[in-house]
């Protein structure tokens, strides 16, 4: 036989509640407690909150641009449900959930998208990175946190969060290859949300899924409901697990949708059809595990609008840390840029100034 | 204001839509590529309509990849075309650099002559407009240190026109950094036919006979009001392209005034200002009754919004060296 098959795979796709509200018992049994699920919805509440404030506070001149997380709630937050406090949550920017869950104080957020890069520093314990503006940079870091640890013999992992843009980018494709490669404790997670700001995720691959961007490094590939909490702790659960016994790293391909512009300062009705969006807004995360809940008796109408009013609260008080911070010192840009400040950075932030004669007077005579 | 016929009042922005409109009629060869470029027009909104006018085979939205942009770009250009490619923002050109730098600069060298790369990568440049962190750097310094590019910035609606038509149809790389801060500052009348300006010439802008001050990019601006203020006679120039440099409009301003300050966004050391600095001083030492000075960036990374006026050079700061250099 002149011709044989050298690889075949094949990917899975995941669902456990879907969009009309059906559950499975068999996949979805134990995964998540059913005590813990009324604080996952409480957290959900007021992270769609501040989302939606944040939009508000941009608007209104009180934030810089700001990326909103809604509709992707549930990806990072079923990695914080999957991981211990000593793993590694390195995100992009619509991670909030997760973020939060593990530890980030909300003010860290609303700081970095006030412009204040004292946002980005994370208490000490909390094993984030902050938020990666460079698009598809950060899956390499998690290798290399992923390969500390491993080096450490700790047992901890890290799991990184990216868009489906982001595949695109060469250092991706490193990230993947060097964990797969070297057997990393990695989870790779791909949102896929559908667009890079207005680019179709289709111009990003003419692959069928973004799952199978992982076959080629070697990995174990896997797609889930995005939207689906139990559907992404499953295979986060499972991902976790490999990446702990030594196994090397997980794809999972999220695939969820944005539900609201790239950023505020994107109108994302200038290339977004209207039908995708309400076909989308039917597959909301957020309602959907609501429904569930009340219809299991987990979730009530006065719970929710107990959790909205404290949300609120919550919110309102997070704004005012942010706001309230006295303002950073004018060459405070200058502290943190290395361990011992050269004489001469000491001379600029000193004189605020650059030019020689405002740095050395006594040369004007 | 009156406009002749011939001519529309156009931000900076608009123009550099306008070059690219113009020529893409002129040359089936340009085509446009990058991130958002196409249905969005891109993040400024600099080929807006384009893609409606063009198709979308000539204004193309590519995948999220500035390497890719930039390596295709190189191969697009040796092969006939004329590529425009936009990078979002100067912050994201890092991966790009290798291409940038280890190839379109020396394809021509390397080859000796038989591929060539005439494309015009096009960056938005610099800060000021509140932008989140990497959207408000100032890299000129590093490409322009890059032997094989050129690297042209310019500071008006007119100027933009003018040198992006003029780089699109140069025969080497050109990176055309764009001052995002003045990207819609103000409106100046443009002639609507396509018209080229000379790469690596620069423009005074006011003359004037006590001190020179030169600058490029939105620091045009920023140097123009403290001339204004400024009671002495500033003759400042406004350097259009960075690589190569217009020596002697810099040398006979200087050999005149006697007095030099530089000014830039980017950081002081080893930053253009410096390159300009020895070049007076070694080329102009017997004319020169002060040092030169250079107001610029500091020596830090640039910090998010909330500080970034505290490091952009500013009319004070421009002023202060003004005055300083004159009362040497
Ligand atoms: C290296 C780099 N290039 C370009 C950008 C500008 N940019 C910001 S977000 C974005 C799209 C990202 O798309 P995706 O990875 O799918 O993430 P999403 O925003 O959809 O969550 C682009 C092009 C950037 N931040 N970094
Ligand atoms: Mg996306």
């Amino acid at each position: 036989m002149p011709i044989t098959t050298a690889y075949e795979t094949r990917i899975d796709h995941v669902s456990i509640l879907d969009e009309h509200g059906v559950f499975d018992e068999t996949l979805g049994q134990d995964l998540i407690s059913e005590d813990q699920l009324p604080a996952i919805m409480e957290h959900l509440v007021f992270c769609r909150q501040l989302d939606e404030i944040a939009f508000k506070l941009q608007r209104s001149g009180r934030m810089g641009t700001y990326p909103q997380n809604t509709g992707q709630e549930m990806p990072s937050l079923a990695a914080a449900l999957a991981i211990e406090k000593a793993d590694w949550l390195v995100t992009c920017y619509r991670e909030n959930t997760g973020l939060f869950w593990h530890g980030l104080p909300p003010e860290c957020i609303l700081l970095h998208w006030m412009g204040d890069e004292r946002g980005n520093h994370i208490p000490a314990g909390v094993n984030a990175t902050p938020i990666a503006i460079p698009i598809g940079t950060q899956m390499l870091h998690a290798a290399g946190l992923g390969w500390a640890e491993k080096a450490k013999k700790t047992g901890a992992i890290a799991v990184t969060f990216f868009g489906d843009g982001a595949t695109s980018e060469g250092d991706f494709h490193e990230a993947a290859n060097f964990a797969a490669s070297l057997k990393l404790p990695v989870v790779f997670c791909c949102q896929n949300n559908g667009w890079a700001i207005s680019v179709p995720s289709s111009v990003q691959s003419a692959g069928e899924t973004f799952a199978q961007r992982g076959i080629s490094y070697g990995m174990p590939c896997v797609r889930a409901d995005g939207n689906d909490l139990f559907a992404m702790t499953k295979v986060m659960k499972d991902a976790v697990a490999r990446a702990r016994a030594g196994e090397g790293p997980t794809f999972i391909e999220a695939v969820t949708y944005r539900l609201r512009d790239h950023t505020t300062a994107d109108d994302a009705r200038r290339y977004r059809d209207a039908g995708e969006l309400e076909t989308w807004e039917a597959r909301d995360p957020l309602p959907r595990l609501r429904r569930w809940m009340e219809a299991k008796g987990l979730w009530d109408k006065s719970q929710h609008e107990k959790a909205m009013k404290s949300g609120e609260e919550r919110v309102a008080e997070i704004i005012s840390n942010a706001e309230e911070i006295a303002a950073p010192d004018r060459s405070e840009f200058f502290d943190h840029m290395y361990a011992d400040l050269p004489a001469s950075l000491k001379r600029q932030r000193d004189s605020k100034r650059t030019t020689s004669l405002g740095q050395f007077p006594e040369d004007l005579a | 204001m009156t406009t002749a016929a011939n001519e529309t009042e156009m931000t900076l922005v608009q123009a550099v839509t306008d070059a690219l409109a113009c020529e893409m009629r002129l040359d089936d060869r340009v085509i446009i590529l990058g991130e958002d470029v196409g249905l969005n027009g891109g993040v400024f909104r600099a080929t807006e309509g384009l893609q409606a006018e063009f198709g979308a085979d000539r204004v193309v939205d590519s995948p999220l990849a500035e390497s890719g942009i930039i390596g295709s770009s190189i191969g697009l250009a040796m092969n006939g075309m004329r590529p425009v490619p936009e990078l979002q923002f100067e912050g994201f050109m890092g991966p790009a650099y290798d291409q940038l730098c280890s190839h379109a600069a020396r394809f021509r060298t390397r080859t000796r002559g038989r591929f060539t790369v005439p494309m015009t990568v096009r960056v938005p440049h610099g800060g000021g407009i509140h932008a989140p962190e990497l959207h408000s750097d100032a890299p000129e310094a590093i490409y322009a240190h890059q032997p094989g590019l050129k690297v042209v910035m310019p500071a008006t609606p007119y100027d933009a026109k003018g040198l992006l038509i003029a780089s699109i149809r140069d025969p080497d790389p050109v990176i055309f950094f764009e001052p995002k801060r003045i990207y819609r500052a103000f409106r100046e009348a443009v002639p609507n036919e396509a018209y080229t300006l000379p790469i690596g010439k620069a423009r005074v802008v006011t003359e004037g006979t006590d001190l020179t001050v030169v600058a490029w990019g939105a620091m045009v601006v920023e140097a123009a009001k403290a001339a204004e203020q400024s009671k002495a006679s500033i003759e400042l120039i406004d350097l259009r392209t960075i690589s190569p440099l217009d020596e002697d409009t810099i040398l006979a301003s200087v050999e005149k005034t006697g007095r030099c300050v530089v000014c830039q966004e980017a950081p002081l050391t080893l930053g253009l200002a410096s390159e300009i600095s020895s070049l007076v001083t070694e080329r102009c030492f017997l004319h020169l009754e002060a040092p030169v000075q250079r107001v610029a960036g500091f020596d830090t990374i640039m910090p998010y919004y909330k500080l970034e006026m505290e490091y952009l050079p500013g009319p004070d700061r421009i002023n202060a060296a003004i005055d300083e250099t004159l009362r040497y």
